[in-house]
């Protein structure tokens, strides 16, 4: 049976078709169908169904650590919710959300806390990634709209991607990307970003500037167009405000070419190429992503990318406009529900007029009145502060991993411990942020969930249900419902399904909304989607929104007659200037770091590294360094280093490039707790933000770089879940694979290893190899045939070359019995032994038959030849007889291939 | 074209003492050279041409029959205008005329002499030595012998654990003896072995019903009188047999040299030209020693025939001792060991150890080059191993990968180039 559904992980929003046989997902492939990828999928997604299995999830309640049933969990948890209410007021509970859950679980979560909780603490991890891209948009368009869709990418003849490294993070769009710039050789593509990414493989120009320029390149970019008078006068007059402030300051920024140049550390030839193509071109879409937004200035960024667009017209059109592509599957879902803490509902701020009012009135229920708060929360880093303060006494956590995605993790921690109730919802039993959860709480995962998701285009798709939540784990919508059901708001949560809570937020939409009396009209508009019964819901297409009585059949682009959402109608061009990053260098630490996501992982990796195909890319945390800094440092490409700076460490893996700038470190955001020390690359970050958008600096932290002199180096693959033995002085990596845990390790101390593996694994080699003048020793221990664990030391830098063949060794682990053939081949850690020689027939000189045979047929036609070339039978002679049978059965092969 | 050297001395006549595997291979040698000397006598003592002595073991353990130990026929010998005196042994060599005398009291005139009467088994100077039923292992004479005394189930003891002693021990429990193997270091083939390999090797023909008796020596042989039922060892024991094969050492059968006055101590001394200090005749194989050594393994002698056969064509090779590499004929359990056995101050050693699967390697490493090496259970790449020594070929490019064989050092060599 094939079902459609939608893909978990970024915010592209593939659409997937699931094969389901007897209750197993067993294959995934591209839903060509569905226009975000027409059939595509990347390697993430491919992987799906390797991510599933009932192993690592969360399956039953736990308070303090004890199993309970669900009845207890949600009683104790409505109590004590209750309770904090009544002594602190609801303003002391928070939310903190995420970009994973579906649209239907945000509408109820935000419902919830800030409907009947009272709390405007609800705030969401998408505030890491695109809180200042709808900064921006709202300042500039006067909404939270992203005016493109998908098919402008293909359009365009000029796509500037900036801050964005597609090929990795979005790779899909990538490939339609690739795809149309194949077909139309006059389509031109610039990469701008300090890091050389494999994206710039399909670029024209790439502008490596200096990190945090990009206001200055945009300003510079801008006074430009008005230099040469390729200012879009019409649109300028008719369709926008704040022209001239904004080029005032663009040109006191960067009047001309050199300017610009010398502040983005760029080739002035090179920019005015990008100037030059920008001005020039109509169909240009610039595409943005963290690069941008995660800064103290991105807000300010945003807005001097979407200036250009505006005195150059190209918005609302085909193949144009600013293009802000999101991090996660349903960070969109999260925004149009409005379940940030500066949002209050559906596209409606708290500023908005009339906008308390309505929503609470759209929210009661005969005897249930919602007590809406009057001002927005605290936003991420304001939450943590706000805890630390005592001022927020719970928290409940839904789908994300703070304790490893939030900048100054450690902070984070210690705030968290301190947090007298903090609830976490979880699928995955192996996140860091349960390790401070008084209450747990399992939740249907990918596969299991049942709702909508909006992508980057914003367009709604179905992501389904497919297969049954393992143990008594349960939608997130259905828990809210049951604690706000206790806590007596039973009538205005009673849903019988995901359609009715959907159908509600589509009401909700549209609910006074347009020009009339008593209205205000809003962009994100779905109403025409009201109304569904559970089978309309379950047939409906992936529709991009508005979608009303005016547009029914969807809206592929916002902004095409020139009406803007501000209260002037008129688009604002932004008067912004560069500022410098937050962070700056701190005693030792100054060497400027870099984060992001690898190509083959998600977030914090609890489940795309469950696929181990998905481990092969990027095994090991690492730290990406230019050569002079290498050397400067003292560290070498394959050794383990050490970042640190004031608020924590991070120890990875060097690989030096010249793909970083000088002075400039990448690191990437995924690693944490579980997977090995010390690698939350957050640790590192200054809870420092923008001021607008309260996006975190998360790409410009400050940290010193330090070889980490670990002499000795191992790797252990154990059959079993055990955590490996792990010295305190050492450091580790823990990498998932097929059917082991490949577990790698550093060591202070060389140990006698073979003592170590009966200590320390519990059971003493069954084979093992030993060179303790090069520090060599390798081991293995079969038990009843099948191969148990596996251990390979050497000196730093000498492991890793001898792990050629490791997805070998993994499949070893699955055999039912080790072949005494191959048990040599374990420690060698590679399969093949060169060509097959067959049997032994020349004992003497270990010649096998297949040597024999092969010499035999390429001439060597006597007993003698064959002594004379490989020295058969030429000492004891006891194979003289098997040899002349050879060489007859040639001849005789010989002869019938003649005859016939 | 015959092409014969004007300027040396062609030879007119050969005469051989001894046909074991040297000489045969010496034969061989000749017949196919232009060059060689034209009338060739050899003789032997046994009644049968040359056999591949190697083999005697399989032959006593009933793996094979005599055809397959068989070298050369009568055919090939007329072929070759080769003469053959087989039975007959050379009783006296008199260098000034020439001539040696055989056991018929014949004279055989030699321009050039070549020696190689090989080797016998020592035999212990102890009480009952002369007791019947003690014996070597060197002949098919004594393998008729040990097969007509070994009744089923009856005791035999072996005294020595060596590549011999190991052999017939095994051929002997084969042909259903109950055979117990006297050695007297503490562990088996000590002057190849280390204490692994040797371990697993006892543990193997242990399982497979030999019984063993390490550091012990024999101090008296015990019978009727006329023939032996026991060997009292050191320890006290005193083992009940039925039959006694000795193989602790081969003493060189050079008393024919030696006696006609040529030069040497334990054997016959030759230059490296194999040459006496007579300049007329030369000595091959076990009953010769060059530098000091004696031969008891093939390898070396293969080498000696090459020079030799060289020599006797006119031509001019030399002879330079080599290391050679030890395998053992027992069928099921492979072992290969060549070079240094214990390490000096200074070798690395590096070893891959599997006693379940009864595999285990043992290499030294010596500045990098490999000196030494002990491979029991899975031995193919023995030789490759042996090469890399003997070329003394630089392996610290690959040491990471060189327990695990050729195939796995020789891609690494090739990386690292």
């Amino acid at each position: 049976m094939h079902e459609t559904t939608t893909c978990p992980y970024c915010g592209v929003g593939c659409g997937v078709v699931a094969s389901v046989e007897e209750g197993r997902l067993n294959g995934v492939e591209g839903d060509r169908d569905h226009p975000a990828n027409y059939g595509r999928l990347c390697v993430k997604g491919s992987a799906l169904h390797e991510t599933l299995g009932h192993q690592g999830r969360l399956t039953r309640p736990r308070i303090e650590g004890r199993e309970v049933d669900w009845n207890e969990a949600l009683d104790t948890i409505a109590d004590r919710l209750g309770e904090v209410r009544m002594r602190h007021g609801g303003a002391a509970i928070a939310g903190y959300l995420s970009g994973q859950l579906l649209t239907e679980d945000y509408y109820i979560a935000n419902k919830f806390f800030k409907g009947f909780i009272g709390t405007p603490h609800l705030d969401t991890n998408s505030r890491l990634c695109m809180a200042s891209a709808v900064a921006g948009y709202k300042r500039a368009l006067g909404a939270d709209a992203v005016p493109c869709c998908y098919e402008d990418l293909e359009k365009a003849e000029l796509v500037v991607l900036s801050g964005s490294n597609l090929a990795w993070n979005h790779p899909v769009l990538f490939q339609r990307l690739r795809t149309a710039k194949s077909r139309n050789p006059l389509m031109r593509v610039v990469v701008i970003d300090p890091r050389v990414t494999d994206t710039c493989e399909l670029a024209d120009l790439y502008l490596p500037i200096a990190p945090g320029s990009d206001i200055a390149l945009f300003n510079g970019l801008l006074a430009y167009m008005a230099a040469r008078g390729r200012l879009d006068r019409d649109f300028i007059a008719h369709h926008t405000e704040g022209f001239e402030a904004a080029l005032a300051a663009a040109r006191d920024e960067a009047a001309d070419i050199a300017t610009a140049a010398r502040r983005c550390e760029v080739d002035a030839e090179r920019l005015e190429t990008f100037y030059y193509w920008f001005a020039s071109q109509l169909h240009v879409v610039t595409l943005y992503s963290q690069g941008v937004n995660q800064s103290s200035s991105g807000t300010d960024r945003v807005n001097a990318i979407i200036n250009c667009h505006l005195a150059g017209g190209s918005i609302g059109l085909p193949g144009a406009g600013p293009f802000s592509i999101t991090g996660q599957p349903n960070a969109m879902g999260g925004r149009e529900v409005g379940g940030l803490a500066n949002q209050l509902a559906a596209h409606m701020d708290y500023h908005t007029p009339g906008a308390i009012d309505r929503v609470a009135r759209f929210w009661s229920v005969p005897g249930l009145t919602p007590t809406l708060p009057e001002a927005p929360g605290h936003k991420a880093l304001a939450l943590v502060e706000a805890i630390e303060r005592g001022e927020i006494r719970a928290l409940w956590i839904m789908a994300t991993n703070p304790l490893v995605s939030l900048p100054d993790a450690n902070r984070v921690r210690r705030a968290l411990h301190k947090c007298p109730l903090v609830i976490v919802s979880d699928c995955m039993a192996d996140s860091d942020t349960l390790g401070c959860a008084d209450i747990v709480l399992p939740a249907s995962g990918w596969s299991e969930k049942d709702g909508t998701v909006t992508n980057s285009e914003r367009r709604i798709s179905r992501q389904r249900g497919l297969l049954p939540a393992p143990g008594e784990a349960r939608h997130d919508w259905w828990i809210i419902c049951e604690v706000a059901r206790r806590m007596g708001f039973a009538a205005a949560f009673d849903y019988d399904g995901a359609h009715r809570i959907f159908d509600e937020h589509a009401r909700l939409s549209g609910f006074e909304n347009g020009d009339g009396p008593g209205e205000t009209f809003r962009l994100f508009d779905i109403s025409a989607l009201a109304g569904m019964d559970r089978a309309a819901y379950d047939a409906l297409a992936p529709v991009q929104w508005p979608v009303n009585a005016a547009s029914p059949r969807g809206t592929a682009r916002l902004f095409e007659s020139g009406r803007f959402m501000t209260d002037s109608g008129r688009a604002r061009l932004v008067a912004v200037r560069s500022r410098a990053a937050i962070q700056q260098p701190e005693g030792e630490a100054r060497l400027l770091l870099n984060s992001g996501r690898i190509r083959d992982q998600w977030h914090t990796m609890n489940r795309t590294a469950r696929a181990a195909r998905l481990m092969h890319h990027r095994s090991e945390p690492f730290i990406e360094v230019h050569p002079a800094d290498a050397a400067r440092y003292g560290v070498h490409d394959g050794g383990l280093a050490r970042l640190v700076n004031a608020r924590g460490d991070y120890l990875g893996r060097v690989r030096v490039t010249t793909s970083q700038r000088r002075g400039e470190l990448f690191v990437p955001i995924h690693w944490n707790d579980q997977f090995s020390t010390r690698a939350r690359a957050s640790a590192l970050v200054a809870a420092v933000c923008d001021p607008l958008s309260g996006q975190p600096e998360s790409k410009q932290a400050r940290v010193a770089l330090a070889p980490l002199p670990l002499p000795q180096e191992a790797c252990l693959l154990l059959g079993s879940d055990d955590k490996a033995p792990l010295a305190e002085s050492g450091w580790w990596c823990r990498i998932p694979m097929s059917h082991c845990q490949r577990w790698q390790l550093a060591l202070a101390n060389a140990e006698p290893w073979w003592e170590w593996c009966r200590e320390q694994l519990g059971s003493a080699p069954t084979l093992w190899s030993e060179d303790p003048g090069s520090g060599h020793f390798r081991a293995a221990r079969i038990e009843a045939g099948r191969l148990v664990w596996w251990l390979a030391v050497a000196p730093t830098g000498r492991l890793n070359p001898l792990l050629g063949e490791i997805g070998w060794l993994d499949d070893c682990f699955a055999l039912e019995k080790i072949e005494r053939e191959q048990r040599r081949r374990l420690l060698a850690g590679r399969a093949a032994s060169g060509e097959d020689a067959g049997v032994t027939v020349c004992s003497c000189h270990q010649v096998g038959q297949k040597t024999i045979e092969r010499a035999i047929a390429e001439g060597c036609l006597s007993v003698a030849a064959l002594g004379d070339r490989l020295a058969c039978g030429t000492r004891c002679g006891s194979c003289i007889p098997e040899l002349k049978k050879l060489v007859a059965a040639q001849a005789e092969r010989h002869a019938e291939a003649e005859s016939a | 074209m015959t092409m014969l050297r004007q300027g040396s001395r062609a030879i007119d006549k050969l005469v051989i003492i001894g046909h074991g595997m040297a000489s045969q291979r010496l034969l061989e040698r000749l017949a196919e050279r232009d060059e060689r000397p034209r009338h060739i006598h050899v003789f032997g003592d046994e009644a049968r041409p040359a056999y591949n002595r190697i083999l005697l073991s399989p032959l006593l353990a009933g793996e094979i029959d005599e055809n397959g130990i068989a070298l050369r026929d009568a055919e090939w010998f007329a072929q070759h205008d080769i003469r053959l005196h087989s039975g007959r042994r050379i009783e006296r060599i008199d260098r000034q005329t020439r001539c040696v005398t055989d056991n018929c009291g014949e004279h055989w005139h030699y321009d050039r002499l070549v020696i190689a009467t090989g080797s016998r088994a020592r035999f212990f100077d102890l009480p009952g030595a002369a007791l019947a039923g003690i014996h070597g292992f060197r002949t098919t004479a004594d393998v008729d012998t040990l097969l007509a005394a070994s009744g089923c189930g009856r005791r035999a003891v072996v005294i020595g654990g060596g590549l011999l002693g190991l052999e017939a021990a095994e051929g002997l429990r084969k042909r259903g003896m109950t055979v117990t193997l006297v050695h007297r270091a503490r562990h088996l083939m000590n002057r190849q072995l280390d204490a692994q390999a040797a371990e697993l090797l006892s543990a193997e023909l242990a399982r497979r019903g030999l019984e063993l008796r390490l550091g012990c020596q024999p101090t008296a042989f015990e019978g009727d009188g006329e023939r032996v039922d026991g060997v009292l060892l050191d320890s006290g024991e005193r083992l009940p047999a039925a039959l006694v094969v000795t193989a602790a050492g081969i003493l060189p059968n050079a008393e024919p040299g030696l006696a006609a006055g040529l030069a040497g101590e334990r054997a016959i001394a030759v230059d490296d030209t194999l040459t006496t200090s007579d300049t007329h005749i030369h000595a091959l194989g076990e009953c010769c020693e060059f530098e000091g050594t004696t031969f008891g393994l093939v390898e070396p002698i293969h080498a000696q025939v090459e020079v030799l056969a060289e020599r006797l064509c006119g031509g001019d090779a030399r002879y330079a001792l080599g290391d050679c590499a030890t395998q053992l004929k027992i069928s099921g359990i492979d072992l290969y060991a060549f070079g240094v056995l214990d390490p000096e101050a200074g070798d690395e050693v590096l070893r891959y150890v599997d006693i379940e699967a009864g595999d285990y390697r043992r290499l030294i490493l010596r500045h990098g080059v490999l000196v030494g090496g002990v491979l029991y259970g899975d031995t193919r790449d023995g030789p490759w191993y042996f090469h890399q020594a003997q070329r003394r070929r630089d392996l610290r490019a690959c040491r990471d990968t060189l327990l695990f064989g050729a195939h796995d050092a020789s891609q690494q060599l090739e990386e690292a180039a």
